[in-house]
């Protein structure tokens, strides 16, 4: 598989600050890959050093086989979609597209036939003379897209795009994005803090966490098999049990991690006839709090003072169920279901 | 009585403008009669005319004061010779200032800004005359100019820069190019500031995105950088020229001979006591002013406001 980015060991500091901590990672040609992190963990940094607009302090950018480490981004073939979008406000939306080809010194018809092209694609035809300020944020949004699609780069780095996006947009956004890289089949290498995001769009995710890298995997796999207790914590809801109560529960020497989906509530004893006891785990909690989220309730158990665990609750059959607060249940999961975490 | 109060204040709170115009009502009569109002009649002075017989002013509307401006050549040399000077001491300060400003909006660290900022404003601080007065000593035949050529043996290359016909003269304290000079120095400041200011306004990732896109620095510095600082170039220049445009001390105490638009309403108010043609004289630079911002605005300078 061709390698369309290699970044080796890299690290780079703000004063004392250690933004990015030997960063290593390999990713292929056409991947839709995901810097994922909350914020301040050294994502958007990484995508500048790709980008070239921080040189780091150690380590390598390969591009395509080729060391970049030291080459300004206007002689990279990486394009970015930034984050406040950056467009141009004294140019109207056609100039702005075209900004890549003309700084180029092209010339003639191939220029305006490109920049129809990907207007077309981003669904902006016919706004070529607004400018910036007369657009809205998804219509902005759309122009910084097309801007840095217009000059084919290898590699696209997008910062955020749709985080100043409304829900709706969002999604909207988030599927033609995904369109758009099948159809130009490059590379797309996507900053988000957006776990949601992250997993829907992604072919594989990086988990950054102060300035390191967490993890790196399929969404699936972060998901169900996250390596420690913050990606487990990071990637979706779900309850940790340290390794004190893992032990004094239930006689585990490791910490362990349970998602909501995989528990099960029972009021009595009695119930618990419909499950083999030694495929479960069990547990004694106590009702804190009750969210109607829609398809699911959202139940919070304390299971003893440092531990609470999360459970959905489908609504399937009965939309009004409810689980009164202080209620006492018993919380049930299978055994395989538990991720174990080394922390 | 309380009564009246408070519904005197909910009036004031819903009737937004009523506020508005009790604190505004003193500026604006400032603003409208006492500084609009005053110019106006003296300007309106240069349709009357001086009676060349009594020395009265006729007070009749008619042309022929505008008239004796433009078809005497020796103010027509006024005007040209003044609106040429301000021009270059405008475009001077811009390729002076724009790299400083550029320096202290980009690439300092907020203290040496600040340090920046009061190095630029200190000059401002002390008085105009006195400033004026240490280059007339700076640029005199016996100046320390004169004497650090002298040192470097260079003396022939300022006489030959002084010998240079219209711009030379018999020292830099009585030339063109000393005037050149000491307005630049005084009028710097005002061109530095607004340029800083709207570069400032210039966001990083702009220039990110420039280079981003394969444009190398020059191209993002005549392409981004500067359209986005024309503003600021603008409003610098639209100081430094109607400065330059106006003043009187400088010509007087650096210039030659020849007279300067400030000089001839200076002259004509004052001892020959002809009112019409100073009015004439000074509507000379506000047309100049209006045209030229008419221009900038017409070539863009302000779209990206």
């Amino acid at each position: 598989m061709l390698k369309a980015l290699n970044l080796e060991n890299i690290n780079k500091s703000y004063g004392a600050i250690k933004a990015l901590r030997n960063i290593n990672l390999t990713i292929s040609d056409g991947e839709f890959f995901s810097l994922l992190g909350p914020s301040g963990s050294g994502k958007t940094t990484c995508l500048k050093v790709i980008a070239g607009f921080e040189a780091p302090d150690e380590g390598g950018v390969v591009i395509f086989d080729q060391e970049v480490t030291n080459i300004p981004p206007f002689k990279r073939q990486v394009n970015t979609v930034f984050q406040d979008y950056a467009l141009f406000p004294h140019m109207n939306v056609r100039q702005n597209v075209g900004y890549s080809l003309k700084v180029q010194k092209l010339k003639g018809p191939s220029i305006e036939k490109s920049i129809d092209e990907i207007l077309e694609v981003v669904n902006l035809t016919g706004y070529d003379l607004r400018k910036p300020s007369e657009l809205s944020g998804g219509q902005r949004q759309r122009v910084a897209l097309a801007r840095a699609l217009v000059n084919k780069p290898k590699i696209l780095l997008l910062d955020e795009p749709l985080g100043a996006l409304d829900l709706k947009l969002r999604e909207k956004m988030q599927i033609e994005l995904k369109n758009i890289q099948r159809q130009f089949k490059i590379t797309f290498i996507y900053v988000t803090h957006d776990q949601q995001e992250a997993l829907s769009m992604s072919d594989r995710i990086a988990v950054f966490n102060d300035g390191m890298i967490e993890q790196v995997d399929t969404p699936a796999n972060i998901y169900s098999k996250p390596i420690n207790s913050f990606v487990a914590d990071f990637i979706g809801t779900t309850s940790i049990f340290d390794k004190a109560s893992a032990m004094k529960l239930f006689n585990l020497d490791k910490a362990f991690s349970v998602r909501p989906e995989n528990a099960l509530i029972f009021d009595t004893e009695k119930d618990l006839v419909s499950i083999d006891k030694n495929e479960y785990f069990l547990a004694n909690g106590t009702v804190l709090d009750c969210q109607f989220q829609g398809s699911h309730l959202k139940i919070t158990f304390s299971i003893e003072a440092n531990c609470k665990l999360s459970v959905y609750k489908s609504l399937e059959g009965n939309i009004n169920q409810k689980y009164d607060v202080n209620s006492k249940h018993i919380i049930a999961w299978k055994k395989s279901d538990i991720t174990s975490l080394n922390e | 009585m309380n009564n009246l109060l408070d519904s005197f204040s909910n009036f004031a709170f819903r009737n937004k403008n009523f506020i508005f115009l009790s604190f505004l009502i003193i500026p604006l009569l400032w603003l409208g009669v006492v500084y609009l109002g005053s110019l106006l009649i003296f300007l309106g002075h240069s349709f009357f005319h001086l009676d060349g017989f009594t020395g009265q002013i006729v007070y009749e509307f008619s042309f022929k004061t505008l008239l004796e401006l433009f078809s005497s050549p020796a103010n027509i040399d006024i005007l040209i010779r003044t609106v040429v000077l301000a021009a270059c001491v405008t475009i001077g300060s811009a390729i002076i200032g724009f790299p400083i400003a550029y320096y202290m909006a980009k690439f300092t660290s907020p203290k040496v800004k600040i340090f920046l900022f009061i190095a630029i404003m200190l000059p401002l601080w002390s008085s105009y005359l006195v400033r004026v007065y240490s280059w007339k000593l700076i640029l005199a035949k016996e100046g320390i100019i004169n004497w650090f050529f002298e040192k470097l043996h260079l003396e022939w290359l300022l006489d030959s820069i002084l010998s240079t016909p219209v711009i030379g003269g018999p020292s830099l304290s009585i030339s063109y190019i000393g005037m050149f000079l000491v307005f630049t120095y005084i009028w710097l400041p005002f061109m530095i500031l607004p340029i800083q200011a709207s570069l400032e306004r210039v966001p990083n990732s702009l220039i990110n995105a420039s280079h981003d896109l394969g444009a190398n620095k020059r191209q993002t510095f005549y392409k981004v950088i500067l359209p986005l600082a024309l503003p600021g170039v603008i409003a610098g220049s639209i100081f430094t020229f109607s400065l330059t445009l106006g003043d009187y001390i400088i010509p007087y105490i650096i210039g030659t001979s020849k007279f300067f638009i400030g000089q001839a309403v200076y002259t004509h108010q004052g001892t020959a006591g002809n009112i019409p043609l100073a009015a004439a004289f000074s509507l000379v630079p506000i047309l100049v002013m209006i045209v030229y911002i008419y221009c900038a605005k017409r070539m863009g300078a302000f779209d990206a406001l």
